[in-house]
C-alpha cells in the first residue's frame, strides 16, 4: 500500500467492517449476513476456497483485513450467481466478492501471479486498447503470461484447439494484426480514463 | 407482418471470425422468420464481461455498458437493447438498473460520458434475445415456421448460468427453468426431462486459469448428457458452448475419456426446423460435428 492510501484508509482506526462498508462495490451487504452457509454449499468451486463467502464475511467483522485482502478466494468466483438467488437475506454475494476481488487488487494486496487476477487484468487491458476484445491476442497473452518458454508450451498444448477453432472459422489469425475494434477507439480509451479518474477522487485515493 | 425492430447488441465473441460466429450465422434465419428486425448499435462496445471487475471499477464498467445504452437511445430511439450473449446482457441490465437507482452514479457515468460526447438519459431497456423470443414471440409464434420437425433428436437442454441467474427468464424457477426445454419441443425434438446438469456452471472465465477445476464442470455436464442418451447438448450461452465443446478434447487426452458430444446453440436447432441449411445454422462452425442436426438439415 502506497503512503496515499495508508491515508485514505486510516479514518477507518482498524474498523474493517467500516472500510468495506464503504469502500468496496456492494460492501454495506456484508453486516446482514446470518451465517447460514448456503453461499458456501452452493458454490461450483466451493471446494477450492480456503475461505468461503460465509468466512470473508465473519473475518470482515473480526477486523481480518489482511487475512481478506491477500486471500485467494474470491479469485475462485466463476459469476455463476448461485449465491446471489440462494442467500436468504439477498445479500449480491457474487457482486461482494467481485468487489473485494477489485479492492484487495487496486490495494496491492491480492496474492501476486494468481491466475484469475492475471487473466481479469489481461481481459480488461485488451478490451481498453481498442473497445472490443481481440479473442486472439487475449489467448496469447494468457498462454504467454508466465514467461515465454512456459508461452510455447503452452500454445503447443492447446494447438489442437486451436487449429479446430481456426478450421471453424471461430478463431481469426489474421487478428494478430489489429482486428475488430470500436471506430472511436480513442473516445472510449479517453471516457474509462475519465470515469477512474473520477472513482479515484471519490476513494480518496491517488491516480 | 410488419418487422419487430430491436437494437442489437451482438459482443465481441459474435464478431466475424470469433468464438460465437456459428451463433451470430445461425440468428439469420431464425430472425427473419420470426419477423425479428436486429438493427446493430453503431460502434458498440465490449460490456467487460464477468472477469472484467478484476481491473476495471465500478464506475469504468459503468461507464462501458453505459456508452452501448446512450448510443442505442441516440440512434435507435424507442428500441430495446437486444443481445443473444448472457454476459453481454448482464453488465447491460445490471448497469441500466444500478444507474436507475443512483442518481450520483448516473451524474458520475455521464460525467465520463461527456468524453465520447454522449448522455444517457436512462431511458433504455436491456434484454435477452431469449426474452423477446418467449415474452414477443411465444412459443406459438416459434412454432408457426416449423416446417421440418426435429423429430427423433433427443437433446440435454443445458442452461447454465448467466441466462438463468441472477435475473433469468420472468416466470422460471433459477434452479429448474423449463423454457430451453419448452423450446426443444416446440422444434419438435426430445428435451431430457432429468438432465441433472441443467443449470450448472461450466466454470465460465475460470476456464483459462483454473483450468482442471472447471473441465471437472465439464465433464459432468457432457457425461450427464450421455447418461440419459442424448444426441447433443443445446444452450443459449455463448461460453457455455465454447467452453463445454472446445475442452472435451483437453479432457479425453489428460482423463482418457472418449467425449465427443455435440453442443449447438438453440438457434441453430430452430434455424434447421424453420428449413435453413447446415451452413445457415452455423453448423460448419462445429468442433464436435453435430451429424444428426446436419441429416436433418439435408433433407
Amino acid at each position: 500500500m502506497n503512503d496515499f492510501n495508508k491515508q485514505a484508509v486510516a479514518p477507518y482506526h482498524n474498523n474493517f467492517l467500516r472500510e468495506v462498508e464503504e469502500r468496496v462495490e456492494d460492501g454495506e451487504w456484508v453486516k446482514m449476513c446470518m451465517q447460514c452457509g448456503v453461499c458456501a454449499g452452493s458454490c461450483p468451486l466451493g471446494n477450492a476456497w480456503q475461505h468461503t463467502p460465509q468466512k470473508l464475511f465473519m473475518m470482515i467483522r473480526a477486523g481480518k483485513r489482511e487475512e481478506v485482502l491477500s486471500s485467494d478466494s474470491m479469485w475462485m468466483c466463476t459469476s455463476c450467481y448461485n449465491c446471489i438467488v440462494r442467500c436468504p437475506r439477498k445479500l449480491p454475494i457474487t457482486h461482494i466478492m467481485h468487489g473485494l476481488a477489485h479492492y484487495a487488487h487496486r490495494q496491492g494486496m491480492a496474492p501476486k501471479g494468481q491466475p484469475t487476477r492475471e487473466i481479469a487484468r489481461l481481459f480488461w487491458n485488451n478490451l481498453a486498447k481498442t473497445g472490443r476484445v481481440n479473442e486472439l491476442k487475449f489467448s496469447l497473452a494468457m498462454y504467454f503470461k508466465d514467461g515465454f518458454v512456459q508461452g510455447i508450451k503452452n500454445s503447443l498444448a492447446m494447438q489442437g484447439v486451436g487449429i479446430g477453432l481456426i478450421k471453424a472459422k471461430r478463431l481469426n489469425p489474421m487478428e494478430i494484426l489489429g482486428g475488430h475494434k470500436c471506430k472511436d477507439k480513442a473516445g472510449f480509451r479517453k471516457m474509462i480514463a475519465k470515469a477512474r479518474e473520477i472513482e479515484e477522487r471519490k476513494l480518496g485515493n491517488a491516480s | 407482418m410488419a418487422k419487430k425492430n430491436y437494437a442489437f447488441y451482438p459482443g465481441c465473441s459474435s464478431q466475424k471470425g470469433s468464438s460465437a460466429s456459428n451463433f451470430a450465422t445461425s440468428i439469420g434465419v431464425m430472425c427473419e422468420k420470426l419477423g425479428i428486425q436486429l438493427n446493430e448499435i453503431p460502434d458498440w462496445n465490449c460490456c467487460g464481461a464477468s472477469i472484467g471487475y478484476g481491473e476495471g471499477g465500478l464506475l469504468p464498467r459503468l461507464a462501458i455498458s453505459a456508452r452501448n445504452l446512450a448510443l442505442t437511445e441516440q440512434h435507435l430511439p424507442g428500441q430495446d437493447l437486444v443481445s443473444g450473449c448472457p454476459a453481454c446482457w448482464l453488465s447491460t441490465r445490471e448497469t441500466a438498473e444500478k444507474l436507475h437507482g443512483s442518481g450520483s452514479l448516473m451524474a458520475e457515468t455521464n460525467e465520463a460520458l461527456k468524453e465520447v460526447a454522449l448522455n444517457f438519459k436512462g431511458t433504455v431497456k436491456a434484454r435477452h434475445i431469449v426474452e423477446v423470443l418467449i415474452e414477443d414471440i411465444g412459443f406459438a409464434g416459434m412454432k408457426a415456421p416449423v416446417i421440418k420437425s426435429l423429430d427423433g433428436l433427443k437433446i440435454a437442454g443445458y442452461v447454465g448460468c448467466q441466462t438463468n441467474r441472477p435475473f433469468g427468464i420472468a416466470g422460471e424457477s433459477f434452479e429448474n427453468p423449463q423454457y430451453l426445454d419448452k423450446m426443444i419441443e416446440t422444434v419438435g425434438a426430445e428435451a431430457i426431462g432429468g438432465y441433472e446438469q441443467k443449470v450448472t456452471c461450466c466454470g465460465g472465465a475460470l476456464a483459462f486459469s483454473e483450468p482442471d477445476k472447471s473441465q471437472k464442470q465439464i465433464r459432468d455436464i457432457v457425461e450427464s448428457a450421455y447418461d440419459h442418451g442424448a444426441d447433443m447438448i443445446v444452450t443459449p450461452c455463448q461460453l457455455c458452448q465454447a467452453n463445454v465443446e472446445v475442452y472435451q478434447s483437453e479432457i479425453n487426452k489428460k482423463q482418457g475419456t472418449k467425449l465427443a458430444m455435440p453442443v449447438v446453440y438453440y438457434s441453430q436447432l430452430m434455424t434447421v426446423a424453420y428449413g435453413g441449411s447446415a451452413k445457415d445454422a452455423g453448423l460448419d462452425g462445429q468442433l464436435i460435428r453435430a451429424g444428426k442436426l446436419e441429416q436433418l438439415a439435408g433433407k
